[in-house]
């Protein structure tokens, strides 16, 4: 066994026992960073598979853009965990089968592969100068352009949805409005009285 | 080196330990955005491993597609989960009932 292959083994187990706590975690903040946690396992798994851009895009994208939106939103909602919880237990066991299950039928998919098929051979590593993320660019920009573009539009999509969803307007507010000082002039601000000459009281 | 099987595997695993999640937290809705975080995370793997195999870059920019995609959903899943908590004041999925689904 290599050393890449018990690097594998080692991060594989983190990854998947992160992925437990963070399905059964009481807090969704704890989940939140269970998540991030099995992010960064998988960024070096994808790295031991020689994909090194995007276990870089992983982290800079997921971990630290996508999963501090989450953590904002956890902590700007107040949620009531122990009413959450109700029904945890109850749901559990279907949870486990399920999941039995679904491992069962993958896992007996791979294993019927490996039956005397000889394809499964790892392949040999990329040469010394090869680069990963200039080979990824010469395709993206090339071939998958116009996919690039639309990827583009869809992420404008959802910033204009996000910021539209989430924008009020809030009432009893007070606001600076630039507009009106500006264009304020001197006699809406100062009435000159002309108030007639008093002689004073003896 | 890393065999197919053993990334195939793996990713078989991290998708069906998500999907047990969705079973289990079904009640919060912003678990259930992270589960299916984890479910696309194992798919990606899936990409990855048989880009590697095969020799072909195309299944990684099938990655990097997936994942522009997430991000939005995952954007606007937020968005509509901060205007439901400031309607409802609550994500509990069994009280969101108002459409008698």
């Amino acid at each position: 066994m290599s050393f890449t292959e018990i690097l594998f083994y080692v991060f594989s187990a983190v990854l998947v026992v992160s992925a437990i706590g963070m399905i059964t975690a009481r807090n969704p903040v704890h989940a939140a960073l269970f998540l991030v946690f099995a992010f960064f396992n998988s960024a070096v798994i994808w790295l031991l598979l020689e994909a090194e851009f995007l276990a870089i895009v992983l982290v800079l994208v997921y971990v630290g853009a996508v999963m501090v939106l989450f953590l904002f939103v956890v902590m700007m909602l107040d949620i009531n965990v122990a009413q959450m919880r109700a029904g945890f237990t109850r749901f559990a066991p279907l949870g486990l089968v399920i999941a039995l299950i679904v491992v069962g039928e993958i896992g007996s998919v791979v294993w019927v592969k490996t039956l005397g098929v000889t394809t499964s051979a790892a392949p040999a590593s990329a040469a010394a100068g090869y680069s990963n993320t200039r080979a990824l660019g010469e395709l993206i920009y090339t071939q998958y352009l116009y996919p690039l573009e639309l990827a583009a539009v869809i992420l404008l999509v959802a910033i204009v949805a996000a910021i539209v969803l989430t924008m009020r307007k809030r009432t009893g507010q007070r606001t600076q409005d630039i507009n009106a000082q500006v264009a304020v002039r001197a006699k809406d601000r100062v009435r000159i009285v002309k108030v007639a000459a008093t002689k004073e009281q003896a | 080196m890393i065999p197919l099987q053993q990334v195939l595997l793996l990713s078989g695993v991290l998708f069906s330990v998500a999907v047990a999640g969705i079973f289990l937290n079904r009640k919060n809705v912003i678990l259930l955005l992270m589960c299916v975080e984890l479910l696309l995370l194992a798919v990606n793997f899936n990409f990855v491993a048989f880009s590697r195999q095969l020799g072909d870059l195309h299944g990684q920019v099938f990655v990097f597609f997936i994942m522009t995609v997430a991000a939005a959903e995952s954007a606007i899943g937020l968005a509509i989960l901060v205007v439901l908590f400031r309607q409802r004041k609550s994500i509990n999925v069994d009280q969101l009932d108002t459409m008698k689904g």
